[in-house]
C-alpha cells in the first residue's frame, strides 16, 4: 500500500506537535487547553505496570498526526482509488447496500468517508466523525467530552486526549430509536503510525442505539500503537449497545479505555471481541449512576502466538437496584496469553444490586497460557453476588467424540471452539458473528498447517 | 466386515487385549458380555481408533479387506465405523444438527440433514428442545443414547459398535432403541456391548462372545447370554 499524505508530522510528541495538530484542524481553545493540559498529564503518568508488558512501545517514534486527503469526501465515487480499494477488500460498500445505516470508515486517522440515510437525519440523530461533530456541534460536545474519561483517566487516556483525531460522534434525541446498527470500519494503513481516536455517544432519554466498530489492519512490520477513548452517556430509560470486533494485525498495541455512565433505568452493553494485536489492555466499564440502572460485558478474546489479551470488565454500582452482567470467553492457543481482569464495586450506597460474573477460558495447547484477575469490592451487605469462573483444555475426549463421527481434527477443533463462545456470538448480528467464527478458524488453522 | 488378527493392546504395559483374533460379519448382530475390565470398551476404542488405545506391530485390524490399524478415528469412521459412546460427552455450544452437518458436509445438503434429523427424533421420541440445546447436555441417559443412535442413522456405518447401550438406560428407552435397531440392521454389522441380557431379549443376537481378561473365552447363541446371566462369568470361563 503505496503512503500519500497531504501532511504527516514528525515522529514523537512534544507541545508543538500537539498545538500543530490542534490548529490545523482550527479547533476552538477550550479544546486546544484541553489537549495541551492532557499533554502535561500524559508526561507526567508513569506506564501502567500491573498488566500486559508494554515496554516495547517508543514514544518517540510513533507518528501522531496524519491526515490523508485535504476535506472530508460525503460520496463514496469521490474517494480517491486506493482509499477504495482497501475498503473494497474489507467489503464496506457491500456491507452498506445490504443493511447498513451509516457508514463511517476511518482511513489512518481522519474520517474521510461517511454517509448517513436520509432516514437518520430527519429522525435528528448525529453521526459523523469526532472532528466534524466538534465542529458542528460545539455545544454538545463541549458539555461530555473528557467527562465520562478524564484527561487524568490513565496515561492511555491522557494521551489520546492530547492528540485525538477521528472517532465517530453519535448523538440520539430523546425517545428515538435507531432500529439499524451504526457502524464504523476503522484501519491503520501506514507504519510506525498510531491511531487515536475518540468517540461520543450521547442516549437522550428513552432512546436506542446500537453503534458496531469493525477493526481490521494490513500487515506491517514495526509496532504500532492504538489509543482510543470511548465515552458514552446512557440516560434515563435509554439503551445502548456497543460491539466491537477488534483485528488488528499482530504487531498492535491496542491500549483502549471505554466506558459508559448510565443513569436511571437505562443500559449498557458492550460487546467485545478481540482476536488481533500484539498486546490489548481493554475494559469496558459502567458506571451505574442512576437507580435501576444495568450493565453488560460481553466479551470473547482469542490469543495465538505472541499474542496477549489482556481484556475484561468494571462494573461500578453507585446507584440502588442495580444490576450487572460480565460474560467472558478466552481462547489461547499456539503459545498465546490470556488474561481476565476485571473489577466489580459495590459501593454502600447501591443497596439491592445484583451482580453476575462468569469468565470461562479455554486452553488449545501446552504453551498456551490463561490468567484470571477478578477483583470484587462490596461495599454493602444488600448485594446478590454470583461469580463463576472456568478453565478448560481443548480435551482429547471431545476431539475423538467428533473424530468418531469422521470430523477431522481441525474441524472439530473450531466446532468446539465455537461451541465455547457461543453464548456471546450469539448476541451479535449474524454476519459478524459468522465472520468471527471464520477468523478465529483461520488462526487456530493457521496453527495446525 | 471386520477382522482382528493379533490384537494386543497395552496400557501403561499392561495388557488389555490379548492376542485377538476375531472376525464380525456383516448382516449379523453380535453381544460383547463379560466382566468389568475384561477390555471391552477397550475393544471398541481400538476399531474405532482411540489415539490412547495403541495397537502393537504385530496386530491388524482389517474393514471392508482395508487394512486400517494406522488410520486416525476420523478416517475409520468416514470409511463407516461408528462408535456409539457409553457415556456420550456433553458439548457445550454444539448442537446435534451443528455436529452432523459438519460431519456430512460434502455428502449431503444441511436441509436434508435438518429434516432427516427431525424425522428421526419423532420415530425415537427425542424432545425437540433437546436438538436446539448443547448435545446431550442436560439430556438423561437413555435420550443420550437415543442421540448416539440418531447420529448412527445419518452417518449410515457399515460397522457399529455400542458401548454398554443400556447402562442408565429407562425400559421404554431400551425398547425403542432395541427396535429401531432391529430394523435398521440388515447390510451392517452391528456389535452390542453389555452386562445384562436385558436388551437382548428385544434385539436378538446372532452371536453372543464373553470375553475375559482381555480375550473371547466363548461364543455362543443367545443362550449363552442366558446362561451368564444365570450363573455368571466365572462358571462359564472354567
Amino acid at each position: 500500500m503505496p503512503e500519500s499524505h497531504v501532511y504527516k508530522s514528525k515522529k514523537g510528541i512534544n507541545k508543538k506537535v500537539v498545538e500543530k495538530i490542534s490548529s490545523i484542524k482550527n479547533e476552538p481553545d477550550w479544546m486546544k487547553e484541553f489537549r495541551l493540559k492532557a499533554y502535561l498529564e500524559f508526561k507526567k503518568k508513569p506506564m501502567p505496570d500491573w498488566g500486559a508488558d508494554l515496554s516495547a512501545i517508543d514514544f518517540d517514534d510513533i507518528f501522531y498526526y496524519i491526515k490523508p486527503t485535504e476535506n472530508q469526501k460525503n460520496s463514496w465515487d469521490d474517494l480517491p482509488k486506493e482509499i477504495k480499494e482497501t475498503y473494497d477488500k474489507i467489503g464496506v460498500p457491500e456491507a452498506e447496500k445490504k443493511f447498513l445505516a451509516g457508514v463511517s470508515a476511518q482511513y489512518e486517522s481522519e474520517v474521510v468517508y461517511e454517509s448517513i440515510q436520509k432516514a437518520l437525519t430527519r429522525q435528528g440523530v448525529i453521526f459523523c466523525d469526532m472532528d466534524t461533530g466538534l465542529r458542528k456541534y460545539p455545544e454538545i460536545v463541549k458539555k461530555y467530552f473528557g467527562t465520562i474519561i478524564s484527561l487524568y483517566d490513565n496515561k492511555f487516556a491522557s494521551l489520546n486526549s492530547a492528540v485525538w483525531s477521528g472517532g465517530s460522534f453519535v448523538y440520539v434525541p430523546k425517545g428515538v430509536k435507531v432500529t439499524l446498527p451504526l457502524q464504523a470500519y476503522f484501519r491503520i494503513n501506514a507504519k510506525n503510525f498510531g491511531q487515536f481516536e475518540r468517540t461520543l455517544i450521547i442516549a437522550e432519554e428513552g432512546s436506542f442505539v446500537h453503534y458496531i466498530e469493525g477493526c481490521t489492519a494490513p500487515i506491517y512490520t514495526t509496532s504500532s500503537l492504538h489509543a482510543a477513548v470511548v465515552e458514552i452517556v446512557v440516560q434515563k430509560g435509554a439503551r445502548v449497545r456497543y460491539t466491537t470486533v477488534q483485528n488488528w494485525s499482530k504487531n498492535v498495541y491496542n491500549l483502549v479505555t471505554k466506558r459508559a455512565r448510565v443513569y436511571e433505568k437505562g443500559v449498557m452493553e458492550w460487546v467485545d471481541c478481540n482476536l488481533g494485536s500484539a498486546v490489548t489492555m481493554k475494559y469496558p466499564s459502567c458506571y451505574l449512576v442512576g437507580e435501576g440502572a444495568r450493565g453488560e460485558v460481553l466479551s470473547i478474546a482469542y490469543a495465538g502466538s505472541d499474542q496477549h489479551q489482556d481484556a475484561g470488565a468494571k462494573m461500578i454500582h453507585i446507584a440502588p437496584n442495580t444490576s450487572s452482567r460480565i460474560i467472558s470467553k478466552s481462547i489461547s492457543g499456539q503459545g498465546g496469553r490470556t488474561s481476565y481482569r476485571g473489577l466489580v464495586q459495590v459501593n454502600p450506597t447501591a443497596k439491592n444490586s445484583s451482580v453476575y460474573v462468569t469468565c470461562d477460558a479455554l486452553i488449545l495447547d501446552e504453551e498456551s497460557r490463561s490468567d484470571t484477575y477478578p477483583t470484587m469490592r462490596v461495599k454493602n451487605q444488600e448485594v446478590d453476588i454470583q461469580h463463576e469462573a472456568t478453565v478448560e483444555k481443548l480435551g482429547e475426549e471431545k476431539l475423538f467424540y467428533l473424530a468418531s463421527r469422521g470430523i477431522k481434527k481441525s474441524d472439530a477443533e473450531g466446532l468446539l471452539v465455537n461451541g465455547f463462545i457461543d453464548p456471546v456470538t450469539k448476541e451479535i448480528p449474524l454476519e459478524y458473528s459468522i465472520e468471527l467464527n471464520r477468523l478465529i478458524n483461520l488462526e487456530m488453522i493457521g496453527s495446525v498447517g | 466386515m471386520v477382522y482382528l488378527k493379533n490384537l494386543t493392546v497395552s496400557v501403561s504395559n499392561k495388557v488389555i487385549l490379548d492376542n485377538l483374533n476375531f472376525e464380525f460379519k456383516k448382516n449379523r448382530v453380535y453381544a460383547l458380555m463379560g466382566p468389568n475390565g475384561s477390555g471391552k470398551s477397550t475393544l471398541a476404542y481400538t476399531i474405532a481408533g482411540h489415539p490412547s488405545y495403541k495397537a502393537d506391530k504385530k496386530s491388524k485390524i482389517i474393514f471392508n479387506k482395508k487394512n486400517i490399524t494406522n488410520e486416525t478415528a476420523d478416517k475409520r469412521a468416514k470409511q463407516g465405523i461408528f462408535l456409539s459412546f457409553q457415556t456420550p460427552m456433553s458439548l457445550s455450544g454444539v448442537t446435534v444438527f451443528q455436529l452432523l452437518r459438519l460431519a456430512l458436509s460434502g455428502k449431503k445438503d444441511p436441509l436434508s440433514v435438518k429434516q432427516q434429523i427431525d424425522q428421526l427424533a419423532k420415530r425415537l421420541h427425542i424432545k425437540r428442545e433437546l436438538l436446539s440445546r448443547s448435545l446431550n447436555d442436560g439430556a438423561s441417559g437413555g435420550e443420550k443414547k437415543k442421540l448416539e443412535l440418531l447420529q448412527a442413522v445419518l452417518l449410515d456405518p457399515k460397522l457399529l459398535i455400542f458401548d454398554e447401550i443400556d447402562t442408565g438406560v429407562d425400559v421404554d428407552a431400551l425398547k425403542t432403541i432395541a427396535k429401531f435397531l432391529d430394523g435398521f440392521k440388515k447390510g451392517r454389522t452391528i456389535i452390542i456391548i453389555t452386562h445384562y441380557n436385558r436388551i437382548l431379549k428385544y434385539i436378538k443376537p446372532d452371536k453372543v462372545l464373553v470375553m475375559v481378561g482381555g480375550r473371547i473365552v466363548k461364543e455362543g447363541s443367545y443362550r449363552l447370554a442366558e446362561q451368564v446371566e444365570k450363573q455368571g462369568y466365572e462358571k462359564i470361563k472354567s
